[in-house]
């Protein structure tokens, strides 16, 4: 393991309190040393001016399709973890709705042995709530999180039936591993293909009302109380669900939530003529919804930005709207979407720096999410100022479905450590392999 | 060459010059069978709709064209083609414009952004059908010289009508002010932005229409718990002869077709001298000259 010294960097570490112009060391794979005062470089370090650069804790993506086993075509576990790194993120959460569901040790052993051989990041699976997603039958849950999986999530769909949710909340007690659910009332958003609003009525598109969210946030609250359980609220998408959320956290329940980039950045409108890489589940929804969101980012009801990395081929996007599959890929336009809420002065640097690395470390109960001495040197270099424009087709994703293809974005990653290893620098990997 | 993918996006000085280019186009005027002769139009329909693609194929051999019919019944697309795939295997066939009827919404957008012909829109989902705005506003533009100022109200399922979003686009843009009415679950929200007025309550609006335009009610929206039942809404929102009486002694009633006899209309109505649900039908032809002489030729 190298020494590795940075210097002059200002270094924004929201859980211990710094934010400054410091020095950091990092030996054996770990912070050694935070300093004010200039830090002699030992013999055999590496050591990089960071002066004008951020140095913050690793980004952790708590909610990323990585499509293997089963979809290759769209992303591996290798290539997932490319993109991953490329933007900043030193751990990502892989949702289990694989071609094989992630609802057994093998499957996830499978993901935790692919993702030791990219040895890029760290990959913590999420296992299944339900045998195949199928929302009948509970999966197991203690051997899923035995091989490594640190949440449960029937994500891409929701828990339909009360009862099994009621007691999925119950059973996860026992491991203390959050419940991140997928909000939808399927006969809510039956048919629909967008947000309901002037823009589904202009389009003559089928919408999917606030309230499909809504509705299945304020149940699930219901059941969290009486289960005393932990919810995680992936991809909360509009106002109605932040109010329920914020309102039941001042009441003490263990909700937390997440917010993808794509919901704070875009509003229905971007489906313009049709264009299928703005679909996505929950839908783009009101401009009021986006500004309910920002509001929730900086209040402290969103404990997390989570992308919802969703690749999918050309051919996916290339239909009728209402054909089109759902999702964007996200990974590597996620630094650059959320520095925007910091230069427009929705965020302070501070807050966007805990929405993608403190808060989800302390959601999940992940590894990292500061640089105290002692800490896993997991650390994203960034330059805030750098512009850059969005190009699809220099993603290291295997997919290149995204809406902001062309958009010019003020903030880009300079470095990505993990585990004291640098394993992006300057838009290049660097891979051990 | 351009597309006609809907009413949105054309300026009004446009609208009147493609109405009054379709006047030419009625029966008696000069002899247009060179306009599009030796040329092909393909029809691309991929929803069933005889009276459309019938009358958009006697427009274009009244100007001299070939028409290339392709449905989708037995074709390709059964076996997993896409709709791409078979848009780009008719415009290897050169013809000047498509002309194509599709149920998801956008879908003439999709194809008219990977062609190089011209696309005309002949009704994609719940999103526009602007030739039949076009031959509404023509018809009625017959009978007034001009819609600026008139009330036209529309009555019935909005939500699922392209007609009534092509009506409401075209009828803005001419200068008239159009009424939506309907039950709540059938007019979706944001026809107030779109330059609309919506109401519930045909009885009191009725007598303020210069013309009603009712929409074809399809009989799933029951199943699907639009509605409680068609008797009920045939009580509420039916044109009948009594209800007739309350509108203005000379406004006239438009239909799309086909009707559901009983249902949007009573008979009575239908076939009275309100109607003017045949000349619809055949301005149709004249306003599908039109469209496709400014978008083919
Ligand atoms: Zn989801």
């Amino acid at each position: 393991m190298t020494t590795v010294l940075f210097q002059r960097a200002r270094v924004i570490d929201p859980r211990n309190g710094v934010d400054g112009v410091r020095d950091v060391l990092v030996t054996d794979g770990k912070v050694a040393r935070v300093s004010d005062a200039p830090l002699p470089a030992p013999t055999d370090a590496r050591v990089v001016d960071a002066t004008g650069k951020w140095l913050v804790p690793g980004f952790i993506d708590l909610h990323v399709h990585l499509r293997e086993p089963g979809e290759e075509g769209k992303e591996t576990v290798l290539t997932g973890c490319r993109a991953a790194v490329a933007g900043g993120f030193t751990g990502v959460v892989a949702m289990p709705n694989t071609k094989v569901v992630n609802d057994t040790a093998l499957v996830t052993e499978l993901v935790l042995s692919r993702a030791r051989d990219a040895a890029l990041c760290h990959v913590y699976p999420a296992g299944a709530i339900t045998k195949g997603l199928k929302g009948e039958e509970l999966s197991e849950a203690g051997e899923l999180i035995g091989a490594g999986c640190v949440a449960l999530t029937d994500d891409g769909r929701p828990v339909m039936n009360a009862a099994l949710m009621r007691r999925v909340l119950q059973y996860a007690t026992q491991f203390d591993v959050p419940v991140m659910v997928h909000e939808e009332d399927l006969t809510l958003s039956a048919g629909g293909a967008m947000h309901e609003g002037a823009t589904s009525t202009r389009l003559g598109l089928r919408g999917i009302p606030a309230s499909a969210e809504v509705a299945m946030v304020a149940r699930d609250l219901v059941l969290l109380e009486e289960t005393k359980g932990r919810l995680h609220v992936a991809h909360v998408s509009c106002e109605g669900s932040v109010r329920l959320i914020r309102e039941a956290k001042r009441r003490g329940l263990r909700v937390t939530c997440e917010v993808a980039p794509h919901h704070f950045t875009l509003d229905d409108r971007a489906v313009g003529d049709y264009d299928t890489h703005a679909k996505m589940a929950p839908p783009l929804r009101s401009d009021v919804d986006v500004r309910a969101l920002r509001e929730a980012l900086v209040d402290g009801t969103v404990d997390a930005i989570a992308t919802d990395h969703a690749p999918h081929g050309v051919s996916d996007k290339l239909v009728e709207f209402e054909k089109g599959i759902n999702g964007i890929v996200g990974l590597e336009t996620a630094l650059g979407l959320t520095l925007a809420l910091v230069h427009e002065g929705v965020l302070t640097p501070r807050r966007a720096v805990e929405l993608l690395s403190e808060g989800p470390a302390r959601v999940f109960g992940l590894p990292g999410g500061h640089l105290a001495p002692g800490a896993p040197a997991d650390i994203t270099v960034v330059s805030p100022g750098e512009e850059w424009t969005v190009d699809a087709h220099r993603f290291y994703s295997r997919s290149r479905n995204t809406p902001f293809h062309g958009r010019t974005l003020k903030g880009r990653v300079a470095q990505t450590w993990v585990g004291g290893r640098c394993v992006f620098e300057d838009g290049q990997l660097k891979e051990s392999r | 060459m351009r597309h006609l993918l809907g009413i949105a996006g054309w300026r009004r000085d446009e609208l009147e010059a493609l109405l009054d280019r379709a006047q030419a186009h009625l029966p008696g005027g000069p002899d247009a069978s060179h306009v599009l002769r030796g040329r092909v139009v393909a029809n691309l329909f991929f929803e069933d709709s005889t009276r459309t693609r019938s009358s958009f194929e006697v427009a274009a051999r009244k100007l001299g064209a070939d028409v290339l019919n392709w449905s989708y019944a037995g074709s390709s697309v059964s076996k997993g083609e896409t709709l791409l795939d078979t848009a780009r295997n008719i415009e290897a066939m050169g013809p000047a414009a498509i002309i194509i009827r599709h149920r998801s919404s956008g879908a003439p957008s999709l194809v008219a952004r990977h062609v190089k012909c011209a696309v005309v829109n002949a009704g994609d989902g719940a999103h526009e059908h602007p030739s039949q705005a076009l031959l509404d506003a023509f018809t009625l533009r017959q009978r007034w010289g001009a819609l600026e100022g008139r009330t036209v109200l529309i009555v019935g399922d909005v939500l699922h009508s392209r007609v009534a979003r092509s009506n409401l686009v075209c009828l803005k843009a001419l200068g008239a002010r159009v009424v939506l009415c309907g039950p709540p679950t059938l007019l979706p929200p944001g026809l107030e932005e779109m330059g609309g007025e919506v109401t519930h309550q045909l009885d009191a609006v009725l007598p303020q229409a210069d013309a009603v335009m009712c929409l074809r009610l399809q009989t799933e929206r029951m199943s699907e718990a639009f509605l409680p039942s068609q008797r009920e809404y045939s009580r509420l929102f039916g044109l009948t002869p009594a209800r007739a009486e309350r509108m203005k002694p000379d406004a006239p009633v438009l239909h799309p077709g086909p009707i559901n006899r009983g249902v949007e209309l009573s008979p009575a109505v239908a076939d009275g001298p309100r109607s003017v649900i045949l000349d619809q039908v055949a301005n149709g032809v004249a306003v599908r000259r039109a469209i496709l002489e400014v978008c083919a030729s």
